[in-house]
């Protein structure tokens, strides 16, 4: 049993001869990763871009940042079906308790640690707080609100994968569920959900080029709440 | 039917024996924590924990020497952030899953999943930590005649420290979280009770768990951070501004 290669191959096999099925989880799994990132970034852009062009309250973005790397999508799956019968509700919450974290913190630290002078400089031309917000304060986070989306696109779609054991649907339905699918399906669904995510990765990385001011582009922002810029308030949000 | 499952073997708890709490699965029942603690619950921690701390070790060993080597080189740090960025995007669940043909549904399984999504954190941190290290500053410890692996022992690691503390936990808090998926592979670690208490939706088990699981994190992060102001005591001189 162990390190028996050949199971790729009947995986592989498995995703030809299931296309129907296939399409429809991943179909499913889709759905329950956008409705969870776009309620997320509802949420949590309002709070993070606020909060930091007031550059106050940082300890709501370190808070949030901790509490949001610590959360287990099984603990939150746990906790959530002890309230809420099973089913899309459920994991939709779960998931967008997981989406928000990354999104808000990085709002937060990309709008407030932009130069301070900038900002004056922006109001001193007699732009109001709306332009400040819309013309300097955003395409100037952007890097990091991007990482911070991405981040977030990839928490959601491989816990939607676990949410598939609190009735969430998806790709995840397949992985645990050996006793029908066997162990090519459930391998086989394995490799799709990696291509899935890699896929979701890459238009969000996409869409960042397409809005990111030009000279902007090319600039490597790292997400935040995983990597600890030297310098930033409490060196670790 | 209680009777002829029982005989059968322990798979079901008996729930003849258990409080009206537990049978009417109210919110929390404070006896069943009780009552499991030693034979439920503290084991599933500890393995937890060990199955974290294993991943964060192994994962920083080798994160700090790839850290090493792109310290200087470009052509080392782009391939093998690109190869840790993409391994950590690959769903968790998936993951254990396609290891397992290849080491089986053993603890390997579960480590070489958990080091893999370490590498990513701690090795752009320990590079942040290494780069933020100023030029004049390697160009004064050189002048004074330190060698390179002084100069890396006596300069580098003691300023990229911060940085490197801050890596190790964010790698750790997020490893405990992802440890919790090991359970689909082995029955080890606070996903094990997760999943137990799924199949009856008992929620004391539930939410009991998931406090542990979250409280873990919060413990070991707080040590972290602890043992960062102990090894680091001249960034606190700073913080007070």
């Amino acid at each position: 049993m162990i390190a028996d290669i050949s199971v790729f191959g009947d995986a592989l096999r498995f995703i030809q001869d299931n296309p129907g099925l296939l399409w429809d989880k991943v179909v499913e799994q889709l759905e329950l990763s956008a409705a969870a990132i776009g309620v997320g970034l509802l949420v949590a852009l309002p709070i993070g871009i606020g909060l930091g062009h007031l550059r106050r309250y940082s300890f709501v973005a370190i808070s949030v940042a901790n509490v949001g790397r610590a959360l287990p999508t099984l603990a939150v799956i746990a906790v959530g079906i002890v309230f809420l019968p099973v089913g899309f509700t459920v994991v939709l919450i779960a998931l967008v308790v997981l989406a928000v974290p990354p999104i808000l913190t990085n709002a937060y630290v990309g709008v407030s640690e932009i130069d301070a002078e900038t900002i004056e400089a922006a109001r001193g031309m007699g732009m109001t707080e709306r332009q400040i917000l819309q013309r300097v304060e955003l395409p100037l986070a952007s890097p990091l609100l991007f990482a911070g989306i991405r981040t977030a696109v990839v928490f959601v779609v491989a816990s939607a994968t676990i949410a598939a054991i609190a009735g969430g649907g998806g790709l995840g339905d397949v992985i645990v569920n050996q006793a029908s699918y066997g162990i090519e399906g459930v391998i086989g669904a394995s490799i799709l959900v990696c291509g899935l995510a890699f896929a979701c990765d890459g238009v969000v990385a996409i869409i960042q080029r397409l809005v990111t001011p030009k000279p902007l582009r090319g600039r490597h922002a790292e997400d935040a709440m995983l990597v600890a810029e030297p310098g930033r308030e409490g060196a670790a949000l | 039917m209680t009777g002829i499952l029982a005989a059968s073997g322990p798979v079901i708890p008996d729930f003849g024996e258990a409080s009206t709490c537990v049978q009417d699965n109210r919110l929390f029942c404070p006896d069943w924590v009780r009552d499991n603690w030693a034979p439920v619950l503290q084991p599933a921690l500890l393995q937890h924990v060990k199955l974290v701390v294993i991943a964060v070790a192994i994962g920083f060993v080798l994160a700090f020497a790839a850290a090493l080597l792109a310290r200087r080189s470009t052509w080392f740090e782009r391939p093998f952030d690109l190869f840790s960025a993409l391994v950590y995007t690959i769903p968790s669940l998936a993951l254990f899953q396609l290891l397992v043909p290849v080491t089986g549904l053993t603890v390997t399984t579960v480590e070489v999943a958990l080091v893999s999504y370490t590498l990513l954190i701690l090795f752009r941190n320990i590079l942040t930590g290494f780069r933020s290290v100023p030029a004049d500053v390697l160009e004064a410890a050189r002048g004074m005649g330190m060698g390179s692996f002084q100069v890396l022992r006596r300069v580098e690691i003691p300023l990229a420290l911060p940085a490197i503390m801050a890596g190790v936990r964010v790698a750790t808090v997020s490893t405990i979280a992802l440890a919790t998926v090991a359970a689909f592979v082995i029955p080890e670690g606070l996903g094990r009770p997760i999943f137990l208490a799924l199949r009856q939706f008992f929620n004391t088990e539930l939410i009991v768990t998931a406090i542990l699981a979250v409280g873990l994190a919060l413990v070991a992060d707080g040590l972290l951070v602890l043992a960062q102001r102990a090894l680091t005591p001249w960034t606190r001189i700073k913080a007070g501004s």
